[in-house]
């Protein structure tokens, strides 16, 4: 570990992932891969958006990322560390990262006032000086001046100011990672924008390092440096948000793309069925039975049919920057397609 | 709330003002609670009974329960005029109405500690076994479903074997012991739902330990519903009590209204057309049963809402 | 005749706090075959727009206006009439219907009783061949007849839930938040199939959301609603390439254009919270939150005109001719 540790400042990655598996044991005996080998590296004050459908495993990842699912094998590393499941260990842990979930309602104890519930982590870890945190927690989430929220209930509050508490809690604790699930989709449109700002303000004034777990390719245009699309447990596109949205390689990408509905003049790719199952998971190319590419025959034409159905493509290394300038990202997609399998 | 009490300067005083706000929404119980009729109905009966049960010596001298001071008056006299005698004598001559008022002593003492002592185990039980998943979770279920279904009477019959004799005590531990489970469960049901929201899940990720979690953030949850429950458990209490006392398993020496229907049935009062020592006891039994359940009922319907939306 | 005619429609609930005049002077017109789309935040009084055609609102509440269902004012209806109309002639797809569903029954069962309860003459034989034909029409194959809610994905219960609201060959057909609870990718699907069921049994159709850009591609014409009124309606494709109204622009902004640079690192949003229906600012509702706002607007009293052939506005700073 001290070796590892020796490492992290070299590859200055907040967080990395390696070849991460998790497993759910099934009602009826299956076992569900949620997350099935997926590869991801965080860098300092970086902004990623992991997007997939519902039941993709990017919730799975998020939560194995914060210590909340213990991995069937593969790890996760803080600053080169890989994480430890003891209580007092995932406790210090959890001092650096951080939660935002999507329905801020229900992520504050409707009992608890909003100064309770933004001191609530200063003091379970015994930090000083927990009013002036809370103060500067609530005033930099954009609720000021904080001391006319301290002894508001949530119920009392609208939507985005209820979102802003939960922000401010985790920025209470001075974290350098926060993850947050979906945490627009609840509230109304013309808040959003405002919750998105806040975003990229902290990471902008406060260096934070933000992985926002969501649907919403419009979100990730607004607000990411850098995309990962989730198919199925794998990651199956990443890159530049700009290289990915406007060059999708992979066709699930391209799908999820054309069903935005604000994408005029791209015409739709609605994919026949829903998210398959993970207790199930097809052969080959886990996205072949849905592919637009398969179902009309490009695939074909380009003669990687057989391996579509047969060779599971490579399983997608963590995004790394190319060259000096560390802005510059790969952009990889894990298609037949793109990368020809090894047989033709 | 006011601005100016909002701009104060702050913290030290935050606990102090929360306090306060809890005054304010205890205030507001207290008036919801006021406002249903037969909430109210059922603490104007409680409390006649709790004034009589603690005014009883004073009313009521105990030489009017002992046997041996009241031999020259009748067996089951019909009411007479005379206040202690309103409702006539017993088997052996003693005042009913004063049996009336110290029987009410133990049934609202075993009663009210049997519940309490209930509430105690099944909250904790309740939210142990619905926070913890897996085998402690799993084997506190169990032990739940256990004490379900272990009758009390065989209980109490078994333990006065074994302790040959019986005492306030061993009344209060038996029907402790044996109510518990329904509160248990009630408490699992609701902690597992309360761990199904997402602000459990944000007290784990801020560093809470699993303790923490329970008391900080699933017990204030439970609380509304434990207490309108124990309420509820109060009435079932005493009338378990009632039949403890009516099958002669309550201690002999401590009148009882059980045991004043034990005496009754016994003597054929029933036969003897003696219905002022056959109907009260069963008339007061009924009396506090029902006033808890109304009160118990109104508190169930005047905090549950609050699980919600507060 | 229009499938759907609100005129001047208001509702207001009266809790113990003092009125919450939710909708106020709404007007709104859905021709057979025809999608309307009502787009709105919480608490705009969308939901509670839709509630008013049923009159499924509390009892408490109270209405003005008319709500024409197929050319009869809901308002004056004897209940039993109410009723019939409930499923006869204009029927809902609730939000989170998807656990409406009774768990124990098959599905085919559950299509059919609406069928044999208020078809004249309706047999057993003849209501199992119509729930066979609405699944198909539905996009299902017949065989889910047989299944239980519990083996359907979401999507699916969704588009059972559609079928069930057609067993009774309604005029209108009301949708609030069809998509919400839905995948992005099965909200597609599911909103080509509203868009296909209207046009071909030209059926009228409203479907209300929060989401703008769900209504976006599939709507004729939309209304934008905010604090209980309509600020700006006109045909979906002209409304969303020139929005008029400020609100409406703020909303459209909140969803980019992927590729915009613009929009790139620019999320554009507003600032404060919409209004609370039973504290309503003065004037233009919107004026607080509106970036165009002057001192007039706290005042005036802001009404829906005309602004172009087909689009209406209501805001001081849209002038007659602004939209062409």
């Amino acid at each position: 570990m001290s070796a590892a540790a020796e490492e992290s400042p070299s590859t200055g990655m907040v967080v990395e992932v390696d070849d991460l598996h998790i497993t759910f044991s099934g009602r009826e005996g299956g076992t569900a891969k949620a997350v099935d080998g997926v590869n991801l590296a965080i860098r300092k004050g970086e902004i990623i958006a992991l997007v997939g459908e519902s039941g993709c495993g990017k919730t799975t990842l998020a939560r194995t990322i914060l210590g909340l699912e213990i991995p069937a094998s593969g790890e996760v590393r803080f600053h080169g560390e890989p994480l430890e499941y003891t209580g007092r260990a995932l406790k210090r842990y959890r001092k650096h990262v951080q939660l935002v979930l999507q329905d801020p309602t229900g992520s504050l104890n409707p009992r608890h006032s909003v100064y309770e519930a933004v001191a609530e982590g200063p003091r379970t870890h015994g930090m000083d000086d927990e009013a002036g945190r809370v103060a500067r927690a609530l005033s930099m989430a954009g609720l000021r001046p904080p001391e006319r929220f301290f002894l508001r209930y949530p119920h009392e509050l609208s939507g985005g100011q209820r979102q802003r508490v939960v922000i401010a809690g985790a920025l209470a604790l001075d974290p350098d990672v926060i993850i947050a699930d979906e945490p627009v989709s609840s509230l109304d449109a013309s808040v959003r924008g405002e919750i998105l700002a806040l975003m990229l303000k902290l990471r902008e004034e406060l260096g934070l390092t933000l992985l926002v777990v969501t649907h919403d390719l419009g979100l990730a245009w607004n607000i990411a440096d850098r995309i990962v699309v989730m198919y199925l447990g794998r990651v199956v596109e990443q890159g530049p948000t700009e290289e990915v949205l406007r060059d999708p390689q992979h066709p699930y990408t391209r799908a999820l793309l054309s069903v935005v509905p604000e994408m005029h003049g791209v015409e739709q790719i609605v994919l026949s069925g829903e998210t398959p199952d993970p207790t199930n998971i097809p052969s080959g190319c886990r996205f072949h039975p849905r592919c637009q590419e398969v179902r009309d025959g490009v695939a074909e034409s380009a003669g990687v049919l057989a391996a579509c159905s047969t060779i599971s493509p490579v399983i997608l290394p963590p995004s790394i920057p190319i060259g000096v300038d560390a802005t510059d990202l790969s952009h990889e997609a894990a298609c037949h397609l793109v990368v020809p399998p090894p047989s033709t | 709330m006011s601005t100016t009490e909002l701009e104060q300067p702050i913290i030290a005083s935050s606990r102090s003002i929360s306090w306060k706000r809890r005054r304010i929404a205890m205030l507001q119980f207290v008036r919801t609670f006021a406002t249903y009729r037969t909430g109210m109905f059922g603490v104007g009966i409680l409390l006649f009974f709790i004034i009589v049960a603690l005014a009883a010596p004073l009313i009521f001298p105990d030489y009017l329960l002992d046997p041996n001071a009241n031999l020259s008056n009748d067996d089951m006299a019909p009411p007479s005029s005379e206040f202690y005698y309103w409702l006539g004598t017993d088997d052996l001559g003693r005042s009913v109405l004063a049996e009336l008022a110290w029987g009410a002593r133990p049934s609202l003492i075993i009663g009210i500690l049997a519940s309490l002592m209930a509430m105690f185990i099944g909250t904790l039980v309740g939210i142990a076994s619905g926070h913890f998943r897996g085998l402690f979770g799993g084997a506190m279920e169990r032990l739940t479903d256990w004490f379900l279904v272990l009758p009390f009477v065989p209980l109490v019959i078994v333990l006065q074997a074994v302790l040959g004799q019986t005492s306030l005590l061993i009344t209060v531990v038996v029907l402790g012991v044996t109510s518990w489970p329904g509160t248990a469960r009630l408490v699992r049901a609701q902690t597992l739902s309360v761990e199904g929201r997402p602000y459990i899940e944000r007290a784990k990720v801020l560093g809470n330990s699993d303790w923490k979690q329970m008391t900080r953030h699933v017990l204030p949850n439970v609380t509304p519903l434990v207490i309108a429950n124990t309420t509820l458990t109060v009435a079932i209490v005493i009338l378990s009590m009632t039949v403890l006392g009516f099958l002669g398993l309550l201690d002999p020496n401590e009148i009882s209204w059980g045991g004043m229907l034990d005496s009754a049935d016994e003597s054929g009062a029933a036969l003897r057309g003696a219905w002022w020592f056959l109907f009260p006891p069963g008339l007061c039994v009924i009396a506090v049963v029902l006033a808890f359940t109304l009160i118990g009922r109104t508190l169930e319907v005047v905090l549950n809402p609050r699980l919600g939306s507060e | 005749m229009a499938a759907l005619e609100m005129r001047d429609v208001s509702l207001t609930y009266h809790p113990a706090e003092g009125p919450v005049p939710a909708v106020r002077g709404v007007d709104l017109v859905v021709e057979p075959g025809e999608v309307v789309g009502v787009a709105g935040e919480s608490g705009c009084g969308k939901s509670t727009l839709i509630s008013t055609v049923l009159r499924l609102y509390p009892k408490s509440a109270t209405v003005e206006g008319e709500v024409l269902v197929d050319g009869e004012n809901v308002f004056e209806m004897k209940w039993n009439r109410m009723r019939a109309v409930r499923w006869g002639e204009a029927a809902v797809v609730f939000q989170g219907a998807l656990h409406s569903l009774n768990p124990i029954q098959r599905i085919g069962k559950q299509l059919a009783e609406p069928i044999l309860i208020h078809e004249k003459g309706a047999t057993e034989a003849s209501a199992a061949k119509k729930v066979r034909e609405l699944l198909e029409q539905v996009g299902l194959p017949a065989r889910h007849a047989n299944a239980y809610p519990h083996q359907l994905s979401g999507g699916q219960k969704q588009r059972i839930m559609i079928a069930l609201a057609l067993t009774c060959d309604p005029k209108v057909l009301l949708c609030d938040e069809p998509t919400t609870a839905l995948d992005v990718m099965v909200q597609a699907q599911i909103l080509d199939l509203l868009k296909a069921i209207a046009r071909d049994r030209s059926m009228g159709m409203l479907i209300i959301s929060h989401d703008l850009s769900v209504l976006a591609s599939n709507c004729d014409r939309i209304a934008i609603m905010y604090a209980g009124r309509v600020v700006e309606q006109g045909i979906a494709s002209e409304l969303f390439a020139h929005p008029a109204h400020p609100y409406t622009r703020a909303l459209m902004g909140a969803f980019p254009t992927i590729g915009d640079t613009e929009s790139r690192y620019a999320p554009s949003g507003l600032a404060g919270d919409p209004p609370f229906p039973g504290d309503l600012p003065s004037g233009c509702s919107f004026h607080p939150r509106c970036p165009i706002a002057t001192d007039e607007c706290s005042d005036a009293d802001v009404v829906l005109k005309s602004v172009g052939p087909s689009r209406k506005v209501a805001c001081i700073h849209v002038d007659q001719g602004a939209v062409v």
